[in-house]
């Protein structure tokens, strides 16, 4: 029964974290970017899709989807006011851009979660359940729109897949994180492939925060954790690699289900940290790092 | 000029000068510093209630013809943002007295300033019985500090003798888990529950205390309907919209009762989308419930500056700026030491009470009363979108109502 238990909650919270960390991933992949305002674009879907689904009346469905548009907003936002401007400074020298970007969104994100703080004050919100009521799976008594959310989890990173493995536009991208000068030489432009990929990681971030708006409540509060939870994901899985960062996400999930039943409630995030520790230690590339 | 000529002119200058700094003196406004937590709900309430009751006290002449000015900070739920917010309002802003914040960590921090810096400090949101505590052993060094609001102690008291005349009596219950956010303020809290609650008649079959930073409840709920109790008895204050929304989503058969603070505003049933509905919690005051004569028009007012009810911590900064008004009042003078002793002589009727202080030879010197007749809180429970009053008896609008997935003792009726 509690094994169950742990199968279940664990599942729903782990694709979850996979859905955020897997944009996290592919931004980092094709166009190099360490985006630390991360937990920020999640939080500005949740807020602004709360706000959309309740205060302006339009109802969860549609207000989960102005919640992803706020995201892609945001994920412009960073892309053209913070990071490409860094990226194409004459002033910066090329060995430093990716720390002054790396810097540059940490400050962004900051400035989000003060600013989203303002505006919202850092109580978490919450969005309506896209289905009420439990469901019964062998004698353990689950919401039902926990499971909606580990479904609607998995679709959206089954048409990633199929996105970048079976459409050209997507083959461009993972080109592009392969080796970008080929893909240059082969005469595609890498702004159009930038633009996508920041496109695709603003729809992504936009429905992890909605759905951990649905699943378990967010706030400005949570930003700092959310981003160093995505990067502690991704860095475990191999920086770039979309199935290792799916995998890690499952692997911390589980670990920190099991560290809330079986230790202690309180210990819950220990056991993630100290395995980020020890792959870094023993396999720096990640489990399935190509870098 | 002659000797006898530049005397006379000079002497009555030097005492034209002298009428006239004093006439400026008597002029000073009364300088009060306020630090809240303005992205927090409770202490946004603390600033916006500071500053109605200002604006009360000076619309009625302020203080034997002196003005209040108030010197607002926000320090941004950070004990460190909070004592560079405190130095800076005794050095530069001059103020002769600080009210501030809701958390009892920030509060413990700033009580070592008060006393270094002489400044009279009440805080009028925390909870822990340290703050209190610190001013009883060693009262000639903390005696500038006041506690503003129940201590936990007496917090959980009231919860206690409330849930055993809602729960225990009419619905037969006989035993309960203990939920708190592991912090300053819960430690005395979670102390005297495992003390009185039996006493009550709620045995007390688990206590968790989880992580402020706690976003996944289940395996804590699960871990709780294990243990099968009748009824939840919470202490939370950081967390509150998380847990609550995840015990009805989750469909948690069991009730919770207690304190939650985030539950006492208004804005709660909306952040929430009604997953309130059924919660109990302790508070200051509820809506519609006249405490005193001055209760209902304090939130009114309040309501229609601001938009919503105010927190708990609201109705009490009113009344310690109040407090702190009345006792400048009564010395004839700022000075610390004066003000010190004034404020302990407090006997006024405030929003939430009679507000007086303990003692030197009391146990929580320098905290507020508690009791029938001075203040108690009141309990209240959220029902279809409302906060209904359930307790005291003599304050109570309604009854105890639970959702309909809660499952009650099968000896109820």
């Amino acid at each position: 029964m509690l094994a169950l238990q742990i199968l279940i909650d664990g599942f729903a919270i782990s694709a979850l974290y996979g859905l955020g960390a897997v944009g996290f991933t592919l931004l980092f992949g094709v166009s190099g970017v360490l985006n630390l305002a991360h937990g920020g674009i999640m939080v500005i879907a949740a807020l602004i899709g709360w706000q959309a689904a309740g205060g302006l009346g339009l109802g969860t469905w549609l207000g989960s989807a102005v919640g992803v548009l706020a995201a892609l907003v945001a994920s412009y936002a960073t892309y053209f006011v913070v990071v490409r401007p860094i990226q194409r400074s004459r002033a910066i020298p090329r060995e430093e851009t990716e720390i002054f970007v790396l810097t540059g969104t940490l400050l962004w994100g900051i400035m989000i979660q003060v600013g989203m703080a303002y505006f919202y004050s850092d109580n978490p919100v919450t969005m309506r359940p896209l289905i009420d009521g439990v469901t019964n799976i062998a004698g353990v008594r689950t919401p039902t729109n926990e499971i909606l959310i580990a479904v609607i989890s998995w679709v959206a990173i089954g048409l990633l897949w199929l996105l970048v493995n079976r459409t050209r536009a997507g083959k461009a991208l993972l080109a592009a994180s392969i080796n970008p000068r080929g893909l240059v030489l082969l005469g595609f432009e890498l702004d159009r492939i930038y633009l996508m990929v920041w496109t695709i990681y603003g729809v992504l971030a936009g429905i992890a925060g909605v759905l951990l708006a649905s699943f378990l409540g967010v706030g400005t509060s949570n930003i700092g954790n959310l981003t160093a939870s995505a990067f502690s994901i991704v860095v475990m899985g191999g920086l770039g690699s979309v199935s290792g960062s799916l995998v890690a996400a499952y692997v911390v999930g589980y670990l920190e289900t099991f560290t809330a039943y079986e230790i202690a409630p309180t210990l819950r995030p220990i056991p993630a940290l100290i395995l980020l520790v020890l792959v870094v230690y023993l396999r720096p590339q990640g489990l399935l790092g190509r870098r | 000029m002659s000797k006898q000529g530049w005397l006379r002119p000079t002497l009555f200058a030097g005492a034209a000068a002298f009428a006239f700094a004093t006439a400026a003196q008597a002029e000073e406004p009364i300088r009060i510093g306020v630090i809240g937590e303005e992205s927090a709900v409770a202490g946004a309430s603390l600033t916006r209630a500071a500053a109605m009751a200002a604006d009360d006290i000076n619309a009625h002449g302020g203080v034997a013809g002196r003005k209040i000015e108030l010197f607002t900070y926000d320090d941004h739920s950070s004990a460190a943002d909070a004592v560079r917010a405190f130095q800076r309002a005794v050095s530069q802003d001059h103020v002769v007295a600080v009210v501030a914040t809701y958390i009892s960590e920030v509060a413990l921090a700033l009580e070592p300033w008060s006393a270094r810096l002489h400044i009279p400090f009440i805080t009028t949101g925390a909870a822990s019985n340290e703050i209190s505590r610190q001013v009883h052993e060693h009262y000639d060094r903390f005696k500038y500090t006041f506690h503003g609001w129940l201590t936990s102690a007496f917090i959980a008291q009231s919860i206690c003798d409330a849930e055993h005349d809602l729960l225990v009596e009419p619905f037969r219950m006989k035993t309960a888990v203990i939920m708190s956010e592991d912090a300053a303020w819960t430690t005395p809290l979670d102390v005297r529950y495992e003390e009185c609650l039996p006493k009550a008649g709620l045995q007390v079959l688990d206590h968790i205390r989880f992580n402020p930073d706690t976003t996944d409840f289940a395996p804590i709920f699960r871990q709780i309907e294990a243990k099968k109790p009748d009824v939840i008895i919470t202490g939370i204050s950081h967390v509150g919209v998380q847990p609550t929304v995840q015990w009805r989503d989750q469909q948690v058969p069991i009730p919770m009762a207690g304190q939650s603070s985030q539950a006492t505003t208004s804005t709660f049933w909306k952040d929430t989308n009604g997953a309130a509905n059924g919660v109990i919690t302790a508070s200051a005051a509820a809506p519609g419930v006249a405490i005193t004569p001055l209760t209902i028009p304090f939130s009114e007012a309040y309501q229609k500056r601001f938009g919503d009810s105010p927190s708990y911590s609201g109705y009490t900064t009113y009344d310690a700026i109040h407090v702190l008004a009345d006792a400048v009042k009564r010395a004839g003078s700022t000075d610390a030491d004066k003000l010190v002793a004034a404020m302990e002589q407090t006997d006024m009727v405030g929003t939430v009470g009679r507000w007086q202080f303990y003692g030197r030879n009391d146990q929580f010197t320098h905290a507020i009363k508690y009791g029938p007749g001075l203040i108690t809180g009141v309990t209240l429970q959220w029902q279809d979108g409302k906060q209904v009053t359930l307790w005291p008896a003599g304050a109570a609008n309604g009854k105890v109502k639970f959702p309909s997935f809660i499952h009650l003792p099968a000896a109820s009726n």
